[in-house]
């Protein structure tokens, strides 16, 4: 992978904050945009700005074309069988209520299960909670190891014949989990469930093939992969998004329409309710083509040895506590001794230094590492080692000032 | 940015706060309780007080937060024990200008260590920190005066 390729692509990392050269560290919070993205979006607002699949006008033939060919785009990208599969979102949080909507409603019952785990992001806690509490069913919680794993016993344990949903991270945007989908995608099938994957923190970094996962719904959303806000995917398994109600009626999703009944479009248009964000699946599309022509296997290489380096430099500050397993994807969780994460991100922004701070979205988690708050660097393709010194040199000056000061 | 930038934020008497917590822990005998956190944040604050004819006669907090959020909810105990409750509420919004950046002229009030605070005016991410136990104290005033 050519690195300064990469970052001359990102403008945006071109710059000084605070008096210093940017270093970005916040990706899995959202990823910059790559200049073909931004370009992208442009050319469609400036060339062929036209709503989709209406119209007979030469504009909205392009903007069709643009819009569907980004759908084929995200299709090649998780490996789907069809672009029926592929349905356009606002993002992970809107999929995932989709599912818990419709699928839920309509197949999950009082007595039935809802099986999670503890390092869920809120937007894979709370839309559960809803349907547990809707429909009289059970949430119930694999419980998490020392290390901040999954053991696929305990998902064995846990999973029963009344489980009738399954939902968990791909990776966890806190601790860097990798779960084993694959594995409890059979466990969730042996128990006649279904499984959900909120790949949020999983499709920007890493080659995502939902047949082979064997996984019936797979949620992500374009800002973490070098696409624009406002853009996601709700992946589904044709046979079951057939069966699903839509949630959102109005406008572009309808077959006909009489006065006290209508019908519905067919996969996936039947779930995409007004007019969609156009120039977000186009962005997509664009962000698509750019980590492609960069290469998956690439991305995670460089990931890989950029979270061994930070691993090796952070370990020689004293003081240091690293949150979550040996074997991660590319962030890293910690608390730097007494000093409280937001203090921690202040000083670390003075530096022109951005990371997270807080509690991630993940309030559940949190209480299980028993801290209020925590600290978050997180890596992308663009990041250099060069970052990570700078990142280190700023953790030994958060000490050297709050130690002057306390 | 230099240090010295972040010097106006750390101001001395903050990490004292900090360090040292003023009222920190809970009233004994009447008193009403407010919590309150900052959910982007996870900052979190229970505070009591004790307001006996229209006086906080006792204020005391717990909590977890940074450093700014709990040196403001030391500070703000310590100066609204003793004042009325108008008074209280009056350099609530005298703190919210200072928050805001805009002078704060009052001569009948002295606002003390609190002052320290005002650098957090260039810290916009941090603002919501340092309201988090004024924003507590007025809550707990408006439940008491609708009870």
């Amino acid at each position: 992978m050519d690195i300064k390729a990469v970052r001359d692509a990102f403008p945006i990392l071109h710059q000084e904050v605070n008096g210093h050269p940017l270093v970005y560290l916040d990706s899995s919070a959202t990823s910059q945009k790559p200049v073909q993205v931004i370009d992208k979006i442009s050319e469609y607002y400036r060339g062929y700005n036209s709503n989709v699949h209406r119209g007979v006008h030469t504009l909205g033939t392009h903007a069709t074309d643009e819009y569907e060919g980004a759908r084929e785009k995200v299709r090649k990208f998780i490996h789907a069988n069809s672009t029926q599969e592929v349905i356009f979102t606002r993002g992970t949080t809107t999929a995932i209520n989709t599912v818990a909507v419709s699928y839920g409603r309509e197949n999950v019952g009082e007595g039935d299960e809802i099986v999670i785990t503890p390092m869920e992001h809120h937007s894979n806690i709370i839309p559960w909670q809803q349907l547990a509490k809707a429909t009289g069913a059970t949430l119930k919680y694999v419980p998490l190891q020392a290390d901040g794993t999954i053991l696929l016993d305990d998902v064995e344990k846990t999973v029963t014949e009344n489980t009738k949903i399954v939902a968990l991270a791909h990776v966890s945007n806190v601790l860097g989990t990798i779960n084993p989908i694959k594995e409890v995608a059979a466990i969730a099938h042996k128990n006649g469930a279904v499984i959900l994957v909120d790949g949020a923190q999983g499709a920007p970094h890493m080659n995502v093939d939902v047949q082979d996962l064997d996984c019936d719904f797979y949620a992500f959303s374009g800002h973490k992969m070098c696409g624009p806000t406002g853009i996601g995917v709700l992946y589904g398994k044709k046979s079951l998004l057939n069966e699903m109600e839509p949630v959102e009626f109005g406008g572009e999703m309808i077959d006909f329409v009489n006065l006290y009944d209508s019908t519905w479009k067919e996969l996936p248009w039947k779930f995409e309710g007004g007019t969609p964000v156009i120039a977000g699946a186009i962005g997509l599309g664009a962000a698509i083509d750019f980590l492609t022509e960069v290469g998956l296997d690439q991305i995670v290489e460089h990931e890989h040895k950029l979270i061994e380096y930070a691993r090796k430099q952070m370990e020689q500050v004293e003081g240091l506590t690293i949150y979550g397993p040996e074997k991660r994807a590319g962030l890293i969780t910690f608390n730097l001794s007494d000093v409280h994460p937001h203090d921690l991100a202040t000083v670390l922004d003075a530096e022109g230094i951005a990371v997270r701070a807080g509690h991630h979205c993940a309030q559940p988690l949190m209480k299980w590492l028993e801290v209020s708050a925590t600290a978050r660097a997180s890596f992308y393709l663009y990041n250099t080692e060069e970052d990570i010194d700078r990142f280190v040199q700023g953790l030994q000056t958060t000490k050297e000032y709050f130690g002057d000061v306390f | 940015m230099s240090f010295n930038n972040l010097d106006t934020l750390y101001r001395q008497v903050i990490m004292d706060h900090y360090k040292n917590p003023r009222n920190r822990g809970t009233v004994e005998g009447d008193h009403l309780t407010v919590d309150m956190n900052n959910p982007t944040c996870g900052d979190r604050i229970q505070l009591q007080l004790q307001v006996n004819d229209d006086i906080v006669e006792d204020a005391k907090f717990d909590g977890e937060g940074c450093s700014i959020s709990m040196s403001s909810a030391s500070m703000m105990t310590q100066a609204i024990k003793g004042k009325k409750v108008e008074e209280a509420l009056k350099m609530s919004h005298m703190f919210s200008d200072l928050m805001l950046g805009n002078e704060v002229e009052d001569s009948d009030m002295d606002l003390g260590d609190i002052e320290a605070l005002q650098g957090v005016a260039k810290f916009p991410a941090r603002i919501k920190c340092a309201t988090l136990a004024w924003k507590a104290m007025e809550k707990g005033v408006d439940d008491e005066q609708e009870a």
